[in-house]
């Protein structure tokens, strides 16, 4: 049995612990809602559920791992979206298969936010700290208002762009319009559940854990420590820095792409920065690069202020703001800290004697 | 020919010079101190050479490939491995996945087993701790992983960046004995020193640095006996 549980290295019980927690949630959710159970809302909630924590997890890599400020994360969900969304749209006659149809989506919004991320951060990876911050909080923002400005229709002649307005586009009278500027995409087809959301979300999380316990996150890690010492062992430093950023906006435009699917219009004016900002509070107050907390506190921090909602209605953000603000005081209080981590091995003991008298 | 070469270096942070044109060599098999006073350009010296920060003008040869176009990633590749000033080891990765990092940029796994089994020989108390997080390790103790992580890539030569700093007396032999033990076994040594009594004690030449220029270099047996050397660095 020693010899055993030795095998087992540290990294891989945790984050076997994870998948287990992710897929215990998943079956009660399920089992709740086939006995209908589920309130309405609820059920509404939990596909942005999976995708919050998908945003969560994956601004992480950058945050957590990477150690840098990242606050762009809705742009490249919007990128992801957009691009899901026309690609659907566009083939919902072609493909007629929600099955074959939806992953290729979700690949292709995944791939061009990707691509997106890796082209900002060959400039923008070179600032650091508070800098990038900003200028990743304004491509975020750039991003969002060209998606909110982009008009396009197709007739009989064939595809028409513009950035301008509708009429700029010279579209026949008889054209269909896809994409309608501060309106946004229209008919996008339902193809995300529940189900599809989650087995993202789990793949998600096997990534991001793959990620973090390989050679290049260890190196990604290495970097975030000591920049000098990472240089002088020899590591590529902007090849790391652009492998997590570009894995980051991969995860980002994979969430977003969901996120569209889930409602017939998608408009950019969804994707601002406070999105951005409300992952990174998911980020920081999960624990940064931590995972599993991340799912955690983006599910907590979701749910919190629609159950307000349902109680004291149009005070709740003023409450959701107070609970945040004690989250914050709790988690960076080092004396409270040792508290609960005192009390919590305490337990532990507990269960641990119990376990060995029951073994006897 | 010289395993290392410098030429005429001149190194700029901005308007202020650093290095005004120095030149030295470093023979295979020898231990070199490059010594001096603080802000006399030890640091940024290495620094220009391991690739960290641009030279303005000069050449830099290994082995007589010229270095200073050479991404400092390459750098070590070529065999030139650095153990930077002030411990800067990865603090929140374990002993055993600093030393890791340091075989980074090689592909041959099994000589790489072999020599983190070296590194354990070397610094037993590194294999006591393999899977300590690195940030806890005691001073002397975070010396010598960055030693260790260095010695992982297999250098020809390794440079050494005050490698004494903020120890404690008996730590200081510890690590100078170990300098002296990875020079036997094949390595070159360029050690970069505040501490010049120890430092000129176990090297085979030194140079000293003053204000960007080298002053003054020849035998570190003959230097240790110089009267201005005495007085300037030896406090005698």
């Amino acid at each position: 049995m020693k010899t055993k549980s030795k095998l087992i290295k540290p990294y891989t019980k945790k984050s076997f612990i994870t998948y287990a927690l992710l897929i215990a949630v998943f079956t009660i959710v399920q089992l709740i809602l086939n006995f209908g159970k589920m309130s309405f809302m609820m059920q509404s909630l939990l596909v942005p559920l999976c995708v919050y924590s998908i945003l969560a997890v994956s601004l992480n890599l950058t945050v957590g791992i990477l150690g840098e400020l990242s606050l762009g994360q809705a742009g490249f969900m919007c990128i992801g979206a957009y691009s899901g969304a026309l690609f659907s749209s566009l083939m919902k006659e072609a493909i007629p298969e929600a099955m074959v149809r939806f992953p290729i989506a979700i690949l292709l919004g995944g791939l061009c936010a990707a691509l997106f991320g890796v082209l900002i951060g060959i400039p923008v990876l070179r600032l650091r700290g508070d800098y990038l911050a900003i200028v990743t909080l304004a491509f975020g923002e750039i991003i969002k208002n060209i998606c909110a400005s982009l008009y396009l229709g197709k007739d009989a002649e064939g595809f028409h762009l513009s950035i301008k307005s509708a009429a700029d586009m010279n579209m026949a009278p008889d054209g269909k319009m896809i994409i309608n500027g501060a309106l946004g995409l229209n008919g996008t087809p339902k193809d995300s559940n529940f189900t599809v959301a989650f087995i993202i979300l789990l793949i998600t999380v096997i990534i991001a854990y793959n990620f973090v316990y390989s050679r290049t996150g260890r190196a990604v890690m290495s970097i975030r420590d000591n920049r000098i010492a990472a240089e002088s062992v020899g590591l590529n430093i902007t090849k790391y820095k652009l492998i997590t950023f570009g894995l980051t906006a991969f995860l980002a435009g994979v969430a977003g792409v969901i996120y569209s699917h889930n409602f017939s219009t998608l408009q950019a004016s969804k994707f601002d920065y406070n999105m951005s900002i409300l992952i990174l509070v998911f980020v920081v107050l999960g624990g940064i690069g931590s995972i599993r907390g991340s799912v955690i506190a983006a599910v907590v921090l979701t749910l919190i202020p629609e159950l307000l909602r349902e109680t004291i209605g149009n005070y709740r953000m003023l409450f959701y703001a107070v609970i945040l603000i004690a989250m914050m005081l709790v988690t960076s209080n080092s004396k409270l800290k040792g508290r609960i981590t005192a009390y919590t091995n305490k337990l532990k003991g507990l269960i641990k004697k119990e376990k060995k008298g029951e073994i006897k | 020919m010289a395993l290392l070469e410098i030429n005429d270096l001149h190194v700029n942070y901005g308007m202020i010079t650093a290095l005004k044109g120095i030149s030295f060599e470093v023979n295979e098999g020898e231990v070199i101190a490059l010594i001096g006073a603080n802000g006399a350009g030890k640091t940024t010296t290495l620094h220009a050479l391991t690739g960290l920060i641009p030279a303005k003008s000069g050449s830099i040869k290994l082995n007589g490939t010229e270095l200073t176009k050479v991404p400092a990633h390459k750098i070590v590749e070529m065999g030139m491995a650095h153990v930077p000033e002030g411990r800067r080891i990865f603090q929140h990765l374990s002993v055993l996945d600093n030393l890791k990092l340091g075989a980074y940029t090689r592909k041959d796994k099994a000589n790489i087993e072999k020599d983190m089994q070296m590194v354990y020989e070397r610094f037993p108390r590194l294999a006591e701790r393999k899977s300590q997080i690195a940030g806890t390790l005691s001073g002397g103790e975070q010396q010598m992983l960055a030693m260790g992580r260095a010695l992982m890539s297999n250098p020809k030569i390794i440079v050494m960046d005050e490698p004494s700093m903020g120890l404690s007396p008996i730590l200081v032999s510890e690590i100078f004995d170990i300098i002296t033990s990875i020079r036997k076994d094949g390595t070159t040594v360029l050690l970069v020193e505040q501490n010049a009594k120890k430092a000129l004690a176990i090297a085979d030449r030194a140079y000293v640095l003053e204000t960007g220029n080298i002053v003054l270099s020849g035998n570190a047996s003959d230097l240790i006996n110089d009267e201005s050397i005495k007085k300037a660095y030896l406090g005698e």
